[in-house]
């Protein structure tokens, strides 16, 4: 492979995007609806993009596994979304949101990108308002903000606790017009189980529709990957059910490289699990953190009820630890923390993998009804779970895998190592470093899609000669014949253990092994137990049906399949990094006081993995990260 | 616990389908509805039959893909909640449970409980909507919005898009659904252009997809997993008459929208 | 592949309206209305029985001697019952297509009685309707009509018991249809206000059980010896 170009323009930080604004080449508006473009997922990145290149003219396909645009995970999103708009006149700034991003990811991001995101964070907030997104309002008609973890002004927007909805139905309805207008076509459930490539360019996908199990080909100019994160590789996460990595993974076995797939997220305020029945896990919002307090018993073992254990005798460990910051400290820290307060014999509830979230204070301070007017949705959801009121008794939570900042490696256009191939939102590998800080995902989902994408994807069309390829070309054929092979395989194990059994192994190992504290042994081990599953699998899966209609049963497979290859990837990325660094903690490097220890002299860089073909190791690329404008620091939140 | 399940199975579109009966046992009260579902669908995997197919999600009621009529009941029997949010407890050991898809000619049903509910998408893609290129917003905060417009507004916006109100409505009527996105936009003061427009043609799209009209039976608004008021339907029959009677007639769209 | 949406085909106002879903409904409850406040003035003047022969026969010459006016009146009516049945009939038609397969298991939540019989409950008022101006009006099915003495022709009427009971069982669907009719009108027609419980109807209850209690309340007197 060619050395990863990040292509990040030359000039001062701040007129960077500017800058490559104008030396971009653009497309004649009378020509843009000659180029198509293909959009895999409408969640917050895919829906805006194919919206936004829709209205620029472009013919655009859009594409996702669900019945509905409008189902994308991008909706489970509580919390809120940042923009350096400083309505609350504390002191932000469109720096000061770069600053506390890269810090946040713990040094690991690209600063122009990250600058570029702060940028446009306030046309964001423009874009999603004139949609008629129904933010939070003062009395006066104002915006409303709250603060969320890892910052100290207050600049997340919210719509009561469905932020990720309300954003998702302005784009979702934005793209709806286009289809309505007949100016996109619109692939409900329809997923994509390969990429084509022909002459070294991105040029069309493969795909399965789901309800007549038909596989087609789709031709195009470029091609947008906006297909999420991979969070389930670990069975038990916050994602829906059907988030998966395939998309993404089958783009990596076409030839782009994998950035920093380790750099997985777990969130501190997860229900949590309760039994071996368990599918998925609920979080709750982190703005929960504003008025709770965190805590677990002071006293190893100590099994009396929340309510009997005297202020004296419970330790509130995030704000004896990290006095500044306290119950808001980052996720990554946070989680590390609860998980510390477990292992040392402190954990609460009947499984023990808990710490309290205490809303006593705040009730006493403000009332129960204020309480309620913030976060009533999350505890009546809270309730409604664990048959427990919030209210009365202190919550229960346990950090989940919630989010992943690993994904398919970018330069600053978005483009993948693969010509034409362009991959946003979740999908790539992001912005936030090795931790995002809470409610930038929707800011970057919709960054990528609303303002980055549709004009950097007009460079790469403007500049590129098109060989006239339509799905005829034999690169088609060959992609279908793949495809078509791998779902008879499935098909035809007709072993005796459901794929769900292999999945939730899966899971175990990555979240004993790669979860919120790694070792070399444990990721050697499972090293060790991936392959040997992922051969069980293919030996003794169980697939019933055809492959010609609606089968649930095959779409998991096919997605288990893929999370048992890509979950070796993950492994073999932490065991490299050696460092500890935001959501990556490897237990051999951290400091005295176990906290995280970075080593900038050798891990100051992305890790872009270049597949080299099956059962050959896959080969490690390293786009340095230079930092020109920040100072690198031991990050603190004390 | 012990359930005996009575499950509407269905090979596709054309076969007729039937319900076919199964029995869960050794659910845990503390899982939810479908979690119980997958568990009786890992042993029929288990012996190579094919699973019930039921659409799901992110199974904390918030996307809306779930859609089951549970004992004649949509979403099952937990007032405010979508069926992932439903747990077994709220069943007895012993009991007998109905589980049925969505029922309405807008709705086909494309496999055992899972039903084609584009038909709403449809109705958005008529006008649910604000025209809102990318790119020439204002300053968000150049707009006042009232707290309690803002505030109704977003109590209609909640809408999941599940379907569970047609399924609920003895005419299998969309209204709940148009009322809301209506509702949603018309609050706001972004929506005020495009007003008349959008409700005489969600309005329309809603008709034309086959429909039911509102009779007021107050069941769209008790299934509501968002539980969302009828009296979004008041006004959006308010804004429907105001629009067709006073509002501006509609010229041919002229240049790229 | 979902399809794009049709633009509406410009129609007129009238047109367009008609043609919804919501127009229909709309002229079902602005119909429904005009019968309403009908019935609650029939009632109000059919209570002048209780009052005696003179004061209820000298209150139908007045109406009768209203002229043009009481035909106008009487148009408005006919031209009400006709849109209503018209729309209801063909509401119900769409209703009917929207769910050609029913469910096996139904377990209605909040829907009321009333709500769920108004369909057969208005074919039944229809029947009364006819019977009753054969009846009263025309006399043609009465036993022994004297136009213009309302009072004796009540009283002959009435002591038909299965007259009484068809009268008592129609005003009884009658309360149904008003108990629901009247709330959803209003709320059909868009006049009310967002309300913390919008299923509540006590105005459409105390019409509903004024206007059909009064109502029955006539032939239940003549059949209970009340009135001779």
């Amino acid at each position: 492979m060619t050395p990863l170009d990040s292509r990040v323009p030359a000039g001062p930080l701040a007129e960077k995007w500017d800058r490559h604004k104008f030396e971009m080449q653009l497309v004649n508006p009378a020509n843009k609806r000659k180029h198509p473009i293909i959009v895999v997922g409408t969640g917050l990145a895919g829906a805006s993009a194919a919206a936004t290149l829709s209205e620029l003219g472009y013919r655009v396909q859009c594409f996702c596994f669900h019945d509905s645009p409008r189902r994308a995970h991008s909706i489970a999103a509580q919390g809120g979304i940042n923009a350096a708009k400083n309505y609350q006149n504390d002191g932000d700034s469109v720096f000061r949101l770069f600053y506390d991003t890269i810090k946040g990811g713990d040094f690991r991001a690209r600063e122009a990108n990250v600058y570029r995101l702060a940028q446009v964070s306030g046309n964001i907030i423009d874009q999603c308002a004139a949609q008629g997104v129904p933010f939070a309002r003062e009395y006066g008609g104002l915006l409303a903000n709250r603060s969320f973890g890892g910052a100290q002004v207050s600049r997340t927007f919210y719509a009561r606790g469905q932020t990720g909805q309300q954003l998702l139905l302005g784009a979702y309805q934005a793209l709806e017009r286009q289809i309505g207008r007949g100016a996109v076509e619109m692939h409900p459930h329809t997923e994509m189980l390969d990429l084509v490539v022909v002459d070294g360019r991105a040029r069309g996908i493969v795909v399965r529709d789901l309800v007549t199990g038909r596989i087609e080909s789709y031709a195009a100019h470029a091609v947008v990957l906006a297909t999420g994160g991979y969070g389930n590789v670990f069975f038990l996460s916050t994602n829906a059910r059907n988030c998966n990595v395939t998309a993404t993974w089958r783009a990596y076995k076409r030839g782009a490289a994998f950035g920093n797939p380790c750099f997985t997220q777990i969130h501190p305020t997860c229900i949590p699990v309760s039994g071996d029945y368990q599918s998925k896990l609920t979080l709750m919002s982190e703005s929960l953190r504003n008025d709770g307090r965190v805590w677990v018993p002071a006293r190893i073992g100590d099994a009396r009820p929340p309510r009997d254990i005297p202020e004296d005798e419970r330790d509130y460990f995030l704000e004896r630890k990290y006095p500044s910051f306290g119950n808001l400290a980052p996720r990554d820290i946070a989680s590390r923390a609860a998980k510390q307060a477990c292992d040392e014999g402190r954990g609460v509830g009947p499984t023990r993998l808990g710490v309290y979230l205490d809303f006593a204070d705040a009730i006493a301070r403000v009332g129960a009804q204020a309480i309620r007017d913030r976060y009533g949705n999350l505890f009546d959801m809270y309730e409604r779970i664990t048959d427990e009121n919030p209210y009365a008794v202190p919550m229960r939570i346990y950090p989940a895998v919630h989010y992943t900042m690993g994904g398919l490696w970018v330069d600053y256009n978005l483009m993948s190592t693969i010509p034409g191939l362009h991959v946003i939102g979740e999908a790539n590998f992001s912005d936030h470093g090795a931790n995002r800080l809470g409610a930038s995902a929707l800011m970057q989902g919709l960054a990528d899609g609303y303002f980055v994408l549709p004009a950097t994807i007009g460079d790469y069309l403007a500049s590129t000669p098109f060989a006239p390829v339509d799905t005829s070309h034999p690169a088609f054929r060959a992609v279908e014949a793949d495809v078509a092979e791998r779902t008879t395989r499935l098909l035809g194990v007709r072993g005796n253990r459901t794929v769900d059994s292999f999945h939730r192994q899966l899971g175990k190992i990555m979240w004993e092994k790669c979860g919120m504290a790694r070792t070399e042994a444990g990721l050697t081990e499972a090293l060790a137990d991936i392959p040997a599953l992922r051969e069980e699998f293919w030996r003794t899966v169980t697939v019933p049906g055809s492959g010609q209609e609606l089968n649930q049963a095959l779409e998991k497979a096919g997605r288990v399949a893929d999370f048992l290859e890509f979950a070796e990837l993950v492994c073999l990325d932490a065991l490299h990094r050696t460092e500890s660094c935001g959501g990556h903690f490897r237990e051999e490097s951290q400091t005295a006081d176990g906290e995280a220890l970075r080593d900038d002299a050798h891990f100051a860089y992305v890790a872009a993995w270049e597949y080299a073909g099956e059962g050959t190791a896959p080969v490690l690329n390293k786009e340095p990260l230079e930092f020109e404008t920040v100072h690198l620091s031991q990050r603190s939140y004390k | 616990m012990d359930v005996t399940l009575r499950v509407w199975r269905q090979r596709g579109p054309s076969d007729p389908g039937g319900i076919v009966e199964y029995p869960a046992t050794g659910v845990s009260p503390d899982a939810s509805f479908l979690e119980m579902l997958d568990l009786v669908n890992e042993g029929l995997m288990a012996r190579g039959e094919p699973p019930i197919a039921f659409a799901h999600d992110c199974r904390e009621g918030i996307c809306g893909a779930c859609s089951l009529m549970i004992d004649g009941i949509a979403h099952g029997p937990m007032a405010g909640a979508a069926t992932c949010q439903v747990h077994m407890r709220s069943f007895s050991d012993g009991a007998t449970i109905t589980i049925e898809p969505w029922r309405a000619a807008a709705f086909p049903v494309l496999k055992d409980l899972i039903v084609d509910r584009s038909a709403l998408d449809r109705i958005i893609a008529a006008g649910g909507f604000v025209t809102a290129a990318t790119g020439g917003a204002q300053d968000a905060n150049a707009v006042l919005v009232p707290k309690e417009a803002a505030d109704r507004a977003m109590d209609a916006a909640a809408c999941i898009g599940c379907g569970a109100c047609v399924a609920a409505c003895p005419n299998a009527s969309a209204s709940l659904f148009t009322a809301a996105k209506v509702s949603h936009l018309g609050l706001m003061p972004q929506g005020q252009p495009e007003r008349s427009r959008r409700v005489i043609r969600m309005v329309a799209q809603m008709d034309a997809e086959g429909f039911g009209d509102c009779t007021l039976f107050g069941e769209c608004q008790d299934a509501c997993p968002k539980e969302i008021s009828i009296d979004v339907i008041a006004r959006m029959h308010r804004d429907h008459m105001r629009a067709v009677w006073f509002g501006g007639e509609e010229r041919a769209e002229t240049g790229p929208g | 592949m979902t399809e794009g949406v049709a633009a509406p085909r410009p129609t007129t106002r009238l047109e367009r309206f008609w043609h919804s879903t919501v127009g229909k409904k709309v002229v079902m409850a602005a119909t429904g209305l005009i019968m309403v406040a009908f019935v609650i003035g029939h009632v109000a003047g059919n209570l002048l029985v209780f009052a005696g022969p003179e004061r209820i026969n000298a209150y139908s010459a007045f109406l009768h001697g209203t002229g043009e006016l009481l035909w106008l009146v009487r148009l408005v009516l006919l031209a009400a019952v006709v849109l209503h049945i018209i729309s209801a009939y063909q509401l119900t038609r769409i209703d009917m297509r929207a769910r050609p397969i029913a469910y096996t298991t139904r377990d209605p939540q909040v829907s009321t009685l009333a709500a769920r019989t108004i369909r057969w409950g208005g074919v039944l008022l229809l029947v009364f309707i006819v019977f009753h101006l054969l009846h009263m009006t025309t006399g043609t099915v009465h036993p022994d009509f004297v136009p213009g003495d309302v009072y004796s022709n009540v009283v002959v009427a009435f002591r038909v018991w299965p007259v009484t009971l068809f009268y008592v069982l129609a005003m009884a669907a009658l309360g149904l249809h008003l108990y629901h009719g009247t709330w959803s009108a209003f709320r059909t027609l868009g006049l009310v206000r967002p309300s913390a419980e919008p299923l509540q109807r006590r105005g459409a209850a105390a019409v509903a059980i004024l206007v059909a209690g009064a109502f029955a309340a006539v032939p239940l007197a003549v059949a209970l010896g009340l009135l001779r």
